[in-house]
């Protein structure tokens, strides 16, 4: 059967391209995330801020016209930032909430707005949460399954907790940058055990918040 | 003949693989997207190994276009850099995942062309790629100033087009490989003697591929209705480049969305004319990145055929089932790029 086998391996080589058919980031996104509570400690939103790269930021700009050039308003940019948050619907804001394991739904975006400095625009809205919940360990991840986008915590205090109840204790995972560090960090997860055991593989931007 | 029970057995296994090949095709599409809702992929992006390497390299090559653009406006020499760059950009790009040179490589499997002819549509279809990229922009931007929203939405339609295209051109291969398929499949039950009088058996306009010693024409004149192809180098033959054009405007169609956001950037900072130029020199590297996966697989295919050759009675079987499982191959990929399941291969308008 060795020619059943080398007419398999030519075939195999056809296939191989589809078996990888996955990602290649045209996008990249700097993101500080707030979570927000309520007095009583349950979990009723996240407030992104995500500031896209110079040239995403161009190609949005597009079109926008501006009283002064190269300056734009929040007024200006108002129409790009409804387009934004109703776009992002399609993709579930790339946000993903677990609350013990389970599930969590997002709303439509509230109080979203775009500002514009050093040629980079920064889109900021709040995420409010379907059913505000308490939980004993939070996992947010915010990524795009397809990485079109390459999301990518800010470099000074991504993440903030507001109003979170006392004792709660927040934990970030950045995404790994290749292959290199894609090992470490399974391994990392396996550790962790818990929810994150239950990913096979590591994720990106992986935010968790343990309260007592 | 004596071969007979050898080659059955060799058919089973090719119908087995082309089987095979079709379930992980069709595994891969269905499992590439999963629902919000439903359990979660076990990872969105996949990283590691070489593809991951790959996808390092041209995240990088990407980042630094967009520096050297604006390097560009006061120092002329930058767009030396930026060509340098985007045909890495370019050669990367294709290496990476995408569907356009799987869907070239099935073409040419499927439809028996030649390496040149490989080679040709690789660079025609790069290179039309590179001018809708410029034309869609150079309208839009330049000279209508449409949003972002409307290009990109522009962009999503082309791009539907493109699938629905290449799910097109998959089922007429399939159709016509599936006949010759069946036809040989009947053959082979039929001893080789009468197959050889069996008059439904030649094939009809695709066979001019063959620049090459047509060793499979022992397998007792299967061909026997079939115009003898061109020589090497004669590219276009009967009927030849309707066809090949069919293949170059379904995978040429699509622009780069990359393509768009480098040239769009370039318009903005005066300097267009660099945007066009880098897009082209990408679509150059695109073109031989593609060019060699396909010279690879139609040498693969020339493998398998000598290899089937020396069998006789099994050889124009296996070939037939090759092709019709990389007829079947392209089909897959349309109809999966066209609803969505190769979610990858998406444009993302924000």
């Amino acid at each position: 059967m060795s020619l059943a086998r080398r007419i398999a391996l030519a075939l195999l080589c056809l296939c191989g391209a589809p078996a990888a058919a996955d990602a290649h980031p045209h996008v990249w996104i700097s993101s500080v995330s707030e979570l927000l509570y309520a007095p009583d400690g349950t979990l009723t939103g996240v407030r992104h801020a995500w500031t896209f790269d110079d040239m995403f930021s161009t190609y949005a700009l597009q079109g926008i016209e501006a009283k002064t050039r190269g300056v734009y308003t929040r007024e200006e940019l108002a129409p790009l930032a409804q387009t934004n948050a109703e776009s992002l619907k399609e993709f579930a804001y790339f946000t993903f909430a677990r609350a013990d394991g389970n599930k969590q739904k997002f709303e439509d975006p509230v109080d979203y707005f775009l500002d514009y400095a050093d040629g980079q625009l920064t889109l900021h809205f709040t995420l409010p949460v379907k059913t505000p919940f308490r939980a004993k360990q939070l996992v947010l991840e915010v990524f795009d399954r397809t990485f079109f986008i390459d999301f990518q915590m800010a470099d000074k205090d991504p993440v903030k907790l507001v109003n979170a109840p006392e004792g709660c204790k927040m934990q970030m995972q950045r995404p790994n940058d290749g292959s290199a560090s894609a090992q470490a960090l399974n391994e990392q997860t396996f550790a962790a055990g818990g929810a994150n055991a239950n990913f096979g593989m590591m994720f990106a931007n992986k935010i968790t918040v343990d309260c007592p | 003949m004596r071969a007979l029970p050898l080659a059955r057995l060799l058919a089973a296994g090719a119908a087995l693989i082309a089987l095979f090949v079709a379930i992980d095709g069709v595994v891969h599409v269905v499992t590439a997207q999963t629902p919000f809702g439903g359990p979660r992929p076990a990872a969105a992006p996949q990283v590691g190994g070489f593809v991951g390497w790959l996808l390092a390299k041209q995240s990088e090559f990407y980042r630094e276009i967009s520096a050297t653009i604006r390097a560009a406006k006061s120092d002329g020499s930058a767009v030396w850099t930026l060509l340098a760059i985007s045909f890495a950009y370019g050669i990367f790009h294709a290496a990476g995942p995408g569907h356009g040179k799987a869907v070239i490589s099935s073409y040419l499997v499927a439809n028996q062309e030649t390496a040149w002819r490989g080679i040709v549509l690789s660079f025609a279809s790069a290179l039309m790629q590179a001018l809708v990229a410029v034309a869609i922009v150079a309208v839009g931007a330049w000279l209508l100033h449409v949003t972002a929203k409307t290009m990109c939405g522009a962009e999503k339609t082309i791009e539907i087009a493109s699938y629905a295209l290449i799910a097109a051109l998959g089922a007429r291969l399939v159709w016509t490989k599936g006949g010759a398929f069946i036809g040989a499949l009947q053959a082979g039950r039929l001893r080789p003697a009468l197959a050889a009088a069996a008059p439904h058996h030649h094939d009809h306009d695709h066979h001019h591929g063959h620049d090459h010693n047509h060793d499979h024409d022992h397998v007792h004149d299967e061909h026997s209705g079939h115009s003898h192809g061109p020589m090497p180098g004669e590219l276009a033959g009967p009927g030849g480049w309707r066809r090949g054009l069919a293949a170059i405007l379904t995978v040429g169609i699509r622009p780069c969305s990359g393509a768009i956001l480098v040239l769009v950037f370039a318009l903005a900072q005066g300097l267009f004319w660099a945007g066009i130029a880098a897009t082209l020199v990408m679509g150059l590297g695109t073109a031989i990145t593609v060019a060699t996966i396909a010279v690879v697989a139609v040498f693969a295919r020339d493998v398998a055929r000598h290899l089937s050759g020396s069998r006789e009675g099994g050889g124009a079987l296996i070939m037939r089932g090759i092709e019709f499982g990389a007829a079947g191959l392209v089909l897959l990929f349309g109809v999966g790029l066209l609803f969505g399941y190769i979610a990858a291969e998406r444009t993302t308008c924000l």
